[in-house]
Formats: C-alpha cells, sequence, structure tokens
C-alpha cells in the first residue's frame, strides 16, 4: 500500500494555481499573436500583456513601466545584477553581496569578476541573518555600483533585514537589487529597494515566468544585445499565455498571502519542534522567529543527504536538500556554508497552498523511522 | 599547539563520512587528544567544526599541507 504522495518543495516550484491554469488555457487560445504587430490579433495579445503588467505592477506596488516579464527568475537576476552593475560603471567595478545569495545571482557575480570587476560577500551569523555592520560598511567603500541582498533566503527561509540594508544604501548612494524570488506572493517585500525580481513558479504560476522591476531614476543598463521589448530589458518574443497566467496566479496568491501565512507559520513550527524533539542529533537550521511562514530546514547527523531524499520519495515526499551530494556540484551549498551548519544530511521542506496539516502529520510521522533506519543501515547509531 | 597525535586519513571519502571516522574514533582516545582528519570533501570544512558544536568537543582549526585540507579536533569530554 503507497499513501498519497506527498509534495514538499514549493519553494523549488509551487503546484499551478487553478487560476493560473484557468488564465493559462484562455490566453493560449487568444493570445499566440505577437503583441508588437498592427492587426486585430496582435491587439488582443496587446490588451492582454498590458492587463498583465497593469496587474502585476499593482500587486507590487509599482508603475507598470517599471516592470519587465523575463524568461525566468534567473534570467531576472542576471538581467538585474550585470545591468545595475552596467548601469554605474562610471562610479565604479565593485558588486557588494550577502552570501546567501541564489546562485542566479552568484553566477552573475562570476560574470562580472571575470571580466574584471569585483564581488565583495557579506557574511551571515549563524541563522542565515545578513550583518548589518558589515553590509554597512562595504556599500560605504569608494566604488560601489550595486548592492544584492535576497529578500529571504530560499534554502532555510530566513527573512532577510531589507529595511536596514535599504536605509544603509541610500546613505551611501547605492542602489539596492533585492531577489524576492520566496517572498512576493507569500509575505511583503519591504520598501527600498531599486531593482527587483521574482519568478512566477513560486507562487503557483507557470514556470518560465520572471519579473524584473526596475524603479524609476536608476541607473540600469540592459546586458543583453539590443531589443526593444519589454522597455528594452528583456530581449526576444515572451511566453504571453504563461505571462498571463502568472499575472492572474501573482494577483490571487497576494490575496491570500496573509491568511496562508497564518495557516502555514504554525504548521512550520510544528516541523521544527517535532523535528527537532523526536529525530536525535539533528540541526534545525535558520531563524526561529523572523522567517518565511512556508520553509524549513533541518540537517540530520551522520545521514547521507541523497540516500535520505530517495529514502522520502520512496515514502511518497518530495523535498529539497542543500546537501553536496544531493545536487550537481560537489560543494556543499553556499548558504549552510556560511551560516557555518551541518551541511550533510540536510533536508528543505516547502509548504504551499495545497499542503494539508495531514500531510504534514504524515511527514512528521514518518521522518524519525526513516532517519533511524538510514542510519541503522550506515552503522552509526549511538555515535 | 598541540600536535595531533593521530591522523584519521579520510582522502577520497564523502561527506558525512569523514565525520563518522572522527565521531568513531575520537571517543576511543583520552581527553585532551588531538585528531588530524584528512579530507578533501569540501563539505568536511563545514561539518567537521559543525559536529565539534553539536557534540562539544574542541575544533582547533583546519590546516592545509601536501596531504591536502586537514581539520584537528580535541577531544573534551
Ligand atoms: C531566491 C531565488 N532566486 C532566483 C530563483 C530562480 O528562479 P527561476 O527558477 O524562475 O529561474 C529562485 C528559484 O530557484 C530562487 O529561489
Amino acid at each position: 500500500m503507497s499513501a498519497s504522495p506527498v509534495y514538499l518543495d514549493a519553494a523549488t516550484a509551487a503546484p499551478l494555481h487553478p487560476v493560473a491554469r484557468q488564465a493559462l488555457l484562455a490566453a493560449l487560445d487568444d493570445g499566440w499573436a505577437d503583441p508588437g504587430k498592427l492587426y486585430a490579433q496582435a491587439r488582443r495579445a496587446r490588451q492582454l500583456l498590458d492587463a498583465a503588467r497593469a496587474a502585476t505592477a499593482e500587486t507590487l506596488g509599482v508603475r507598470p513601466d517599471e516592470l519587465s516579464f523575463t524568461g525566468s527568475g534567473t534570467t531576472a537576476a542576471h538581467a538585474a545584477v550585470l545591468g545595475g552593475l552596467a548601469g554605474r560603471r562610471r562610479v565604479g567595478p565593485i558588486l557588494v553581496h550577502s552570501e546567501i545569495e541564489h546562485s542566479a545571482v552568484l553566477h552573475a557575480a562570476e560574470r562580472h569578476t571575470a571580466a574584471g570587476g569585483t564581488a565583495l560577500g557579506v557574511p551571515v551569523d549563524r541563522l542565515g541573518r545578513l550583518d548589518v555592520a558589515a553590509w554597512e560598511t562595504a556599500v560605504h567603500a569608494p566604488g560601489v555600483a550595486l548592492a544584492a541582498l535576497i529578500a529571504a533566503s530560499h534554502e532555510v527561509g530566513t527573512v532577510q533585514p531589507v529595511e536596514e540594508a535599504a536605509v544603509a544604501c541610500a546613505a551611501a548612494g547605492v542602489p539596492l537589487y533585492v531577489d524576492a524570488a520566496q517572498a512576493v506572493g507569500r509575505v511583503p517585500v519591504p520598501a527600498g529597494w531599486s531593482v527587483l525580481t521574482a519568478s512566477a513558479h513560486k507562487w503557483g504560476g507557470p514556470a518560465g515566468v520572471g519579473l524584473l522591476v526596475v524603479r524609476k531614476g536608476t541607473r540600469w543598463e540592459s546586458p543583453w544585445p539590443a531589443d526593444e521589448r519589454e522597455s528594452g530589458r528583456t530581449p526576444g518574443a515572451l511566453n504571453l499565455p504563461a505571462v498571463v497566467a502568472a499575472a492572474a496566479s501573482l494577483r490571487a496568491a497576494a490575496a491570500d498571502a496573509a491568511a496562508e501565512a497564518a495557516r502555514l507559520a504554525p504548521l512550520v513550527d510544528r516541523i521544527r519542534a517535532r523535528v527537532a524533539a523526536e529525530v536525535p542529533d539533528v540541526e534545525v537550521v535558520g531563524d526561529p522567529g523572523h522567517r518565511l511562514p512556508h520553509l524549513v530546514t533541518f540537517s540530520c547527523l551522520y545521514v547521507d543527504g541523497e540516500a535520505l531524499l530517495h529514502a522520502l520519495d520512496r515514502r511518497g515526499f518530495a523535498v529539497s536538500s542543500g546537501s553536496s551530494c544531493t545536487s550537481s556540484t560537489l560543494r556543499p551549498s553556499h548558504v549552510l556554508e556560511a551560516m557555518g551548519v551541518l551541511s550533510h544530511g540536510n533536508v528543505r521542506i516547502s509548504l504551499h497552498r495545497e499542503t494539508t496539516e495531514a500531510d504534514v502529520e504524515r511527514f512528521l510521522a514518518e521522518l524519525p523511522g526513516i532517519v533511524a533506519d538510514l542510519r541503522t543501515e550506515a552503522g552509526v547509531v549511538g555515535l | 599547539m598541540t600536535a595531533p597525535r593521530e591522523v584519521l586519513d579520510c582522502r577520497g571519502q564523502r561527506c558525512p563520512l569523514p565525520v563518522i571516522a572522527v565521531a568513531r574514533r575520537l571517543p576511543e582516545l583520552p581527553v585532551g587528544t588531538v585528531v588530524r582528519v584528512l579530507a578533501d570533501d569540501p563539505a568536511a570544512a563545514v561539518d567537521i567544526p559543525a559536529w565539534c558544536r553539536m557534540r562539544g568537543q574542541e575544533f582547533l582549526g583546519k590546516v592545509t599541507g601536501e596531504d591536502g585540507p586537514a581539520y584537528d579536533v580535541r577531544r573534551q569530554h
């Protein structure tokens, strides 16, 4: 007998919101034409795109012309970093970033340093919270073109002090880029940033849609070859049906966000408490208070992360991991590394609108036995 | 600095194996003994200090010599 599968990896991709599905299907019929052309089908497509932009901008509290859709959260992050640096190259070559940025941001930073620029990582504490004093010092150094801070950690859920970081950036005259992929559609994003990005499949929209917001007055220069679409910020034809679905589902997710947070946060608290109490030798990581309502991470001592993921998958649980043996790189998660917490045996659970209390209970009921079995097999009981 | 009394060669092993090796061996040695763990899995740099913190053992630091990265741990209790 196998129980129904329990999907607990919303931070990678949330199940498609029903509103997204509906909008996607309608827009497949209605939004296939190129919105840039001068005929009836194009005008219909243009209307859909304009409406999607207006709705998304309203949800984010920005002007429609500040918002561009992109092909993913990753390309949005690349554009935010490289475009923000290019726009201020006369000021200097330095990118300041937290050490727990998403790999999309770090890979853009690598591109920048390969081209002769400088990237300066600012540390976090054991809970994964930015060292604000170090950040302040870093952004005040001469030659800083851009500062990048993730709104909340995609790996451990710790919400970052964006407001304080923004105050420091404003005082130093440095634009702040916030990667809000795990926050948009779930929790409010503090003001004070100049560039913001997000990703639709994190809130229940389709994969392959990102948001790039560049506030008026921000010096930003496209890092891509010239293309007029999306205010010159995104080259190529958009996947308009997916954009329409992203916009519709963002509106729905944002409307439910407070209620969903109130429902999911206690489940996350329960997972944190019960895992710590019922699984021996486990380190529950991330800030216990200042955290995302839907994401929780822990590491099990002496347990191989890949073996744990496979064992959970066999019992029907889909989860993610920051352990090196579960990823394509041989390095442990740079986030866990920056925090100085155990990186092997790592599991990230992320909840979504379809997650029930029963799902969480089943996970909590089965986890201690799964970990115990793996430890027995590995002969590490009692160490 | 205390010279390590014993070297655990965990080169080629993936985490958590180097951590398991030190967890096995350290309690067999007298309190105060320093063990050096040779480990080339980059995760060891995170996991050996984290293990020391969780277990109340002393992490003395990372040393990089001819044999690659190594981590010194002292038995505290
Ligand atoms: C914080 C953060 N930034 C950026 C991304 C990249 O978004 P996408 O998957 O749409 O490329 C993700 C998702 O992996 C994320 O969690």
